[in-house]
């Protein structure tokens, strides 16, 4: 006999309907989580990641609301569909969570990260490096005769696209922020 | 008006003011000033455990007998770490508890100080939430948000960490009705869509079955009332997970048995061959669904549950409704009902039919041995000699005796079993047979044994014996570890490692030890009147029940298998039975 038919909704709003859940391929998702700024809750969130085997590639955090003790966490992760529904589901239910949104899939977003570059070198390696920076729009933050550091905000991609131009050119040390992102339009 | 006190007393006065009447635990070093205020009142009974895993336990055992709280005292550094197995037995199977934990004063944080441990790092992931106070003034808030908390949405453990100073110091008190109004308030109410797909399910299924769990006592009496009149209405069959025992009556029309591993065959078939499975505060755990590839492969699949992540967690469904079961239940009998009652009645007893035949394989059925008592001969034996107390209360161990426990005993209401169901905790039974007993003193309350675990917890018999506790300990006595017997049989070539003990206590002359009655059996013939002489004893008892050694726990699903590949008794075959590949899962 034919399976039963679920009944169409007029509504699709819920995320569960959004993808299909039985895709296999690994996506990057960039997620925006509102939390009290209390003690312990950046290791509550980490917690959850580690201990159910979910993937951190970056992970930002800073208070954002002072009146209101609220701090935003901005982490990006990759998995199959079905684990990052999981994770924004045990995410939300954290107590001290307040809100939890999928800025992949909620609508356009912008996504910048911050990384500072040092390299050095010396004669036509040292000018090419600088000018590359110029074309990257990265400025020079501090100089020596014999060493430069660059700093960048942009993508992550960006950032990665630089890293590897400079690493010939005498790339020494890099630390990145890790992404910030919010979504576009006045909401 | 707020009141000046000191936090020790805050604590008290807030324990009061949440209606808590018993606290489980053992005072330490850090507790020191709450202890003291515990002696200058009346109103709150403390009972003195034996070891805090017991308090846990005790506490877990209150709650879930009651719908209540339990809340736990224990002191700093190994008071709180001898907590957290039953912190995270109560967070597997969403039991609401409060435990108050003492720290080491503030200044003094961090400095490795006697019976120091960063007891919220290290109870962070066994607690739904935990704080730590670091001053007075925030004392009472926390206690009443850690009340809110425990207790609201899908229900669990938490913990609040007082250092020593902090109940010293003195602070205004905030009352609970001056509290602001939480941001944790879970979604109750289930999406009116979904509700009216589920309906829509439920005219149109040929084959449906209710799978419940422990959600459905978790929401309350309400709910169970609710659940009852939809399966009675539909006709529907309903099986549900261990949990969730006693939400519909055993002795009910449609009900099919606990389903799962060693779950009844008519429920589980009717779960694998079912076009609508409605799954209702159950959250599809691997000893329940076997190969999750292979899990109800035919039907639509639709799930009531207060928590979102336990959707699409293991399984994929068609219909999540995220709410509480009791309201999500009203709103889907109050629709099918104003939509006149229907169901495809024709094709649901066609479907009865079937699951009639499944029922003549009489899974259960055993043989008696007129020499040995079989174990599930001692349990049916129980459950006859107990199934009419007005006020039978039963509780388990883990492992073999707890699943013929779930397939002998009948549960006709709920809160009326306890089992660590998720945890699977050796050592749970017998002080939350305490707490339970605690909660209700004129009930009979049972606890199913088996000797190895009822060994991990006994010096709780130092409890029952203080306070008088009348609890039962029916322990089944095979001097093994006979589930780990049973696997190391069928998965690990018949090589018993470390899975007998060699020297077993005369356990009548234990009972004896403690002030409590100890009760020897080996005697089928002689089974009744001893079950009887335990019912009968007004105090603790111990009843001894030696019982057949090597007797297996049927059916079962092997690891890795599908509901429909299931092993019988008596005459199954078991050689070959499990593949390498469900070896390696637990």
């Amino acid at each position: 006999m034919s399976p039963l038919k679920i009944k169409k909704g007029t509504t699709k709003h819920s995320a569960y309907d959004l993808r299909d859940p039985h895709a296999e391929a690994q996506e990057r998702h960039t997620l925006a989580v509102v939390v009290d700024n209390e003690a312990g809750v950046l290791a509550r969130v980490i917690g959850l990641f580690s201990g159910r085997g979910y993937n951190i590639e970056s992970l930002t955090v800073a208070e954002t609301d002072h009146e209101g003790h609220l701090s935003r966490i901005t982490v990006v992760t990759t998995g199959t569909p079905s684990v990052i529904e999981q994770i924004k589901a045990q995410l939300g239910r954290i107590v001290p969570v307040h809100e939890v949104h999928d800025l992949t899939v909620e609508g356009p977003s912008v996504e910048r990260e911050l990384a500072l570059f040092k390299v050095t070198g010396q004669g036509e390696q040292r000018i090419e490096a600088l000018r590359l920076a110029e074309i990257f729009r990265a400025n020079v933050v501090d100089s020596t005769l014999a060493s430069f550091i660059f700093e960048m905000t942009g993508t992550s991609e960006k950032i990665d696209a630089f890293a590897d131009l400079m690493r010939p050119l005498g790339l020494v040390e890099l630390a990145r922020t890790g992404a910030a992102a919010l979504s576009r339009g006045a909401e | 008006m707020s009141r000046q006190m000191t936090g020790a007393k805050m604590i008290v006065q807030a324990l009061k003011d949440q209606g808590v009447d018993t606290v489980f635990g053992y005072p330490g070093g850090a507790v020191l000033p709450i202890y003291d205020e515990i002696f200058l009142q009346n109103d709150i009974r403390h009972y003195l455990v034996r070891h805090e895993q017991g308090a846990v336990h005790a506490a877990e055992g209150y709650a879930r007998s009651t719908g209540k709280p339990g809340v736990v005292l224990v002191t700093s550094g190994p008071g709180a770490t001898n907590a957290v197995t039953g912190l995270t037995d109560a967070l597997l199977d969403s039991i609401p508890l409060v435990v108050l934990t003492g720290q080491v004063p503030t200044f003094m944080i961090g400095n490795d100080a006697f019976q120091e441990a960063d007891t919220v790092g290290i109870t962070r992931p066994c607690t739904k939430h935990n704080w730590l106070v670091r001053d007075t003034a925030n004392l009472s808030g926390t206690i009443h948000e850690a009340f809110h908390v425990a207790m609201s949405g899908r229900p669990g453990p938490v913990l609040v960490d007082i250092p020593k100073d902090v109940q010293f110091a003195s602070a205004p008190y905030t009352a609970p009705e001056d509290m602001p109004v939480s941001h944790y308030s879970p979604k109750t109410v289930g999406d009116a869509e979904r509700v009216e797909q589920l309906v829509d399910l439920i005219e149109r299924a040929e084959r449906p079955v209710f799978y419940t769990g422990g959600g459905v006592i978790n929401s309350g009496r309400a709910a169970c009332d609710s659940l009852r009149e939809l399966v009675d209405g539909t006709g529907f069959p309903i099986t549900s997970t261990l949990l969730g025992l006693g939400a519909y009556p055993a002795n009910g029309k449609r009900w099919l048995g606990m389903l799962g591993m060693h779950g009844l065959y008519e429920a589980n078939l009717a779960m694998h061959g079912c076009d609508l499975m409605i799954a209702v505060g159950a959250r599809f755990d691997d000893r329940i669904t076997g190969r999750v590839q292979d899990f109800s492969p035919k039907s639509a699949k639709v799930h009531i549950d207060i928590d979102p992540s336990s959707i699409n967690k293991v399984i994929h469904v068609d219909v999540p409704i995220i709410g509480d079961v009791g309201t999500v239940l009203d709103q889907a009998l109050a629709l099918w009902k104003s939509r006149g009652s229907k169901t495809q009645s024709d094709a649901v007893t066609r479907w009865w039919h079937q699951i009639g035949d499944w029922r003549k394989v009489d899974c259960l059925a055993y043989t008696d041995n007129p020499k040995t008592i079989r174990p599930q001969h001692a349990i049916s034996r129980l459950e006859a000699l107990t199934r009419d107390h007005p006020d039978r209360y039963i509780t388990t161990e883990v492992g073999q005796h707890q699943m013929w426990a779930a397939q002998y005993l009948g549960f006709n209401e709920p809160h009326r079993l306890m089992t660590s169901g998720g945890l699977g905790t050796m050592g749970y039974g017998f002080p939350a047979s305490i707490g339970v007993q605690v909660a209700h003193p004129d009930a009979l309350v049972i606890n199913v044994a088996g000797d190895a675990s009822w060994l991990m917890n006994m010096q709780e018999l130092g409890t029952a014996a203080q306070y008088r506790l009348p609890v039962k300990q029916f322990i089944l006595n095979n001097e093994r570890l006979g589930m780990v017997r049973q696997w190391q049989e069928l998965l690990h070539g018949e090589r018993y490692s470390h899975s007998w003990s060699e020297s077993q206590p005369d356990f009548a002359k234990l009972a004896e030890a403690f002030g409590a009655h100890g009760i020897y059996c080996d005697d089928p013939a002689d089974l009744d009147d001893a079950i009887m002489e335990m019912i009968n004893c007004d105090g603790p008892v111990l009843f001894e029940c030696v019982v057949e050694k090597h007797e297996n726990c049927f059916p079962m699903i092997p690891s890795g298998e599908p509901h429909n590949k299931m092993l019988l008794g008596e005459n199954a075959s078991t050689a070959d039975a499990i593949g390498t590949s469900g070896a390696v899962l637990v």
